[in-house]
């Protein structure tokens, strides 16, 4: 769904209860996306994912923090209620406003095997920046 | 931790001095080795706590302390409304109400041991658990509501269990002041098809062994022998408790600076407890309480319908329910003085000690239960709360084991198939649709639940009853 996925790269950080995602992208888009695919990664491995079915999620918020974390709960909301797992994201920002369309499919649990559900994103360890060279991070703790 | 930064109160207690913003002191319960590896976020995240507006007497830890979200894991707090005081979603945590039910039932390890496979797939298929499994009940908008508002009691009216159950819940079944109306659409519609499931990461059902008693007449009050079965079911209020945190924790980061708030940390976010915004979480909060409690009686109804089919002579019959992730008013005696307060307990139990009319009447002479969950392959235990835990920390104890290692470090270290085979030739029969799931709660991921029990006792915090060793183990 995005042709920024090469660029940007996630990993899990320790966290003793919870666990840690971090992201760096070239953009604040692609960042977005990198954090959506390092939560589905709590779940199961995002390349396991198919793309059968497409939502679309909005949101806005008065910070960049602020709006990643509505972005990763909506996410979780749509998981819990769709019981759906996402593998691929295109994110569009205007501002503090947040349009995607996300790609995914019914929870599997034969194939997906999934860990553990998300209960929701937090504000600890939260930040959102743009780095020197011009590239964004960005993390946030999920509780688990 | 740096030792060097506490003060040491005693053998067990430690201290951490006000300073900078710290309106009271930070109190921190374990030994010294349990202390030097406890993780200095807790040390950060404790003095946070500290100063916030209203606290009373200390920010306590217990021994099973580690580095939460805004308060600490094993945090206690507690502030009075009339000093300023707030309530705070992230001192409640999305987990709302999570909380050990244990039962009685009725029969001895060795009635079980031939059915045990059975018991244990039977389990399995009628409690949903994990990712994308949901359960057979499905709630309209009044019936949820009413779920909110009754609580276990409404569980019981609406025919999962009996009557007399609720006597041995925490409030007798039904929290007070549920305010519904303040509970989200999007909540709501998250927990509608829900009810009756346990969740995943550390939630289950267990079915246990008394293995040790250590103290007898306490035992006796809480009917426990030595071989006894039980059934402990971990698990809270669901999508509804983590969408209500997920709702107001947003609206309290938004409002901070209205209420003059400076949070070093967001996740700290808070509302004074007399403001419409406190408010009206304290009703949402106490409706997903109720919905915990509701459903933990549907699962324990579940479990007893596996017993009838399973084990005809087994009459499951509870022993306690009480939750760890709450925040209650309590009375409390701070100064010589009692004060109304809203106390926080995220990942700690409530820990009356004997008399108080919170206890149900034929337990009251020993104490409160005290329901401590351990992981899949170790021990639980019964503790009793105990008179010296109110002066040590508005009677509080510690929860369960706590993580020692992270999900991602455990999934490297364990696989979930190796760690059924070797819990089953220990006579510990796990089922889980994820083996992922599995190997991230692995036994050796968790601190020595012996030793955090141990510490609560010898500290005062509360004192132990019974050992409890799993024999089937439900998990999502």
């Amino acid at each position: 769904m995005s042709a920024r996925e090469e660029t940007r790269t996630w990993e899990h950080f320790e966290h003793e209860a919870d666990i840690g995602l971090r992201a760096q992208a070239p953009s604040r888009e692609a960042l977005f996306e990198a954090m959506a695919a390092a939560l589905t990664a709590v779940v199961t491995e995002p390349s396991l994912v198919r793309p059968e079915k497409e939502l679309s999620i909005h949101c806005e918020a008065p910070d960049d923090a602020l709006l990643l974390v509505d972005w990763l709960n909506a996410l979780i909301y749509e998981m819990a209620t769709q019981g759906m797992v996402f593998g691929a994201w295109r994110v569009d920002l205007d501002g503090q406003r947040l349009d995607a369309r996300v790609c995914g499919e019914a929870v599997d649990r034969e194939r997906h095997q999934p860990a553990v559900e998300i209960k929701g994103a937090t504000y600890t360890a939260l930040a959102v920046e743009k780095l020197p060279g011009g590239d964004w991070a960005g993390q946030c703790v999920v509780d688990v | 931790m740096d030792l060097d930064r506490l003060e040491q109160d005693s053998e067990y207690r430690w201290r951490i001095p006000p300073a900078g913003k710290m309106r009271v002191p930070g109190v921190l319960y374990g030994d010294r080795e349990q202390l030097r590896a406890m993780d200095n976020k807790v040390y950060e995240q404790l003095s946070n706590v500290a100063a916030l507006p209203g606290i009373v007497g200390a920010a306590y830890a217990m021994p099973d302390a580690h580095w939460g979200y805004g308060f600490p894991i094993g945090g206690v707090a507690a502030f009075d409304a009339r000093g300023g005081g707030i309530v705070s979603a992230g001192g409640v945590g999305f987990d709302i109400s999570c909380g050990v039910r244990t039962l009685h039932a009725g029969v001895q390890a060795a009635d079980i041991e031939s059915v045990k496979s059975d018991l244990a797939n039977d389990l399995c298929r009628s409690i949903p658990a994990g990712m994308g499994r949901r359960g057979s009940i499905v709630l309209d908008d009044q019936q949820l509501d009413a779920m909110l508002s009754g609580g276990a009691r409404w569980a019981v009216a609406s025919g999962y269990g009996d009557p007399k159950d609720l006597e041995r819940i925490e409030e007798r079944g039904c929290i007070a002041d549920p305010r519904p109306e303040y509970v989200s659409d999007r909540a709501k519609h998250r927990q509608r098809a829900e009810m009756g499931t346990l969740g995943s990461g550390n939630h289950y059902l267990e079915i246990q062994k008394v293995e040790q008693i250590f103290w007898p007449e306490a035992a006796s009050a809480y009917e426990l022998a030595e071989e006894d079965v039980l059934v402990s079911i971990h698990c809270g209020s669901r999508g509804l408790g983590h969408q209500i945190g997920t709702d107001y924790l947003r609206e309290m980061v938004l409002a901070a600076p209205d209420f003059g708030l400076e949070l070093s940390d967001r996740e700290l976010a808070c509302a004074p407890i007399h403001s419409d915004l406190g408010q009206r979480y304290l009703g949402a909060m106490r409706s997903a309480m109720n919905c915990a409690l509701a459903n933990r009686q549907i699962i324990a109804h579940l479990a007893r319908q596996v017993f009838d089919y399973r084990v005809p002579k087994a009459e499951l019959s509870l022993l306690f329910d009480v939750s760890h992730n709450i925040c209650k008013a309590e009375a409390h005696v701070v100064d010589g003085q009692e004060r109304l307060l809203h106390v926080h307990r995220k990942g700690a139990t409530r820990a009356f000690g004997p008399g108080s009319d919170q206890i149900p009447a034929q337990l009251r002479a020993a104490g409160q239960p005290v329901l401590i969950g351990g992981s899949m392959g170790t021990a639980s235990y019964v503790l009793a709360g105990v008179s010296s835990s109110e002066a040590l920390a508005l009677s509080s104890a510690c929860h369960g084991a706590g993580r020692s290692m992270s999900r991602r470090q455990a999934r490297r270290s364990f696989q979930g198939s190796r760690l059924v085979r070797e819990l089953a030739q220990r006579g510990i029969l796990i089922r889980s649709p994820s083996m992922r799931g599995v190997a991230e709660e692995a036994p050796s991921a968790y601190k020595d639940v012996d030793t955090v029990v141990d510490i609560s006792d010898r500290a005062g915090l509360a004192r132990k009853v019974a050992r409890l060793v799993p024999m089937i183990c439900v998990k999502g």
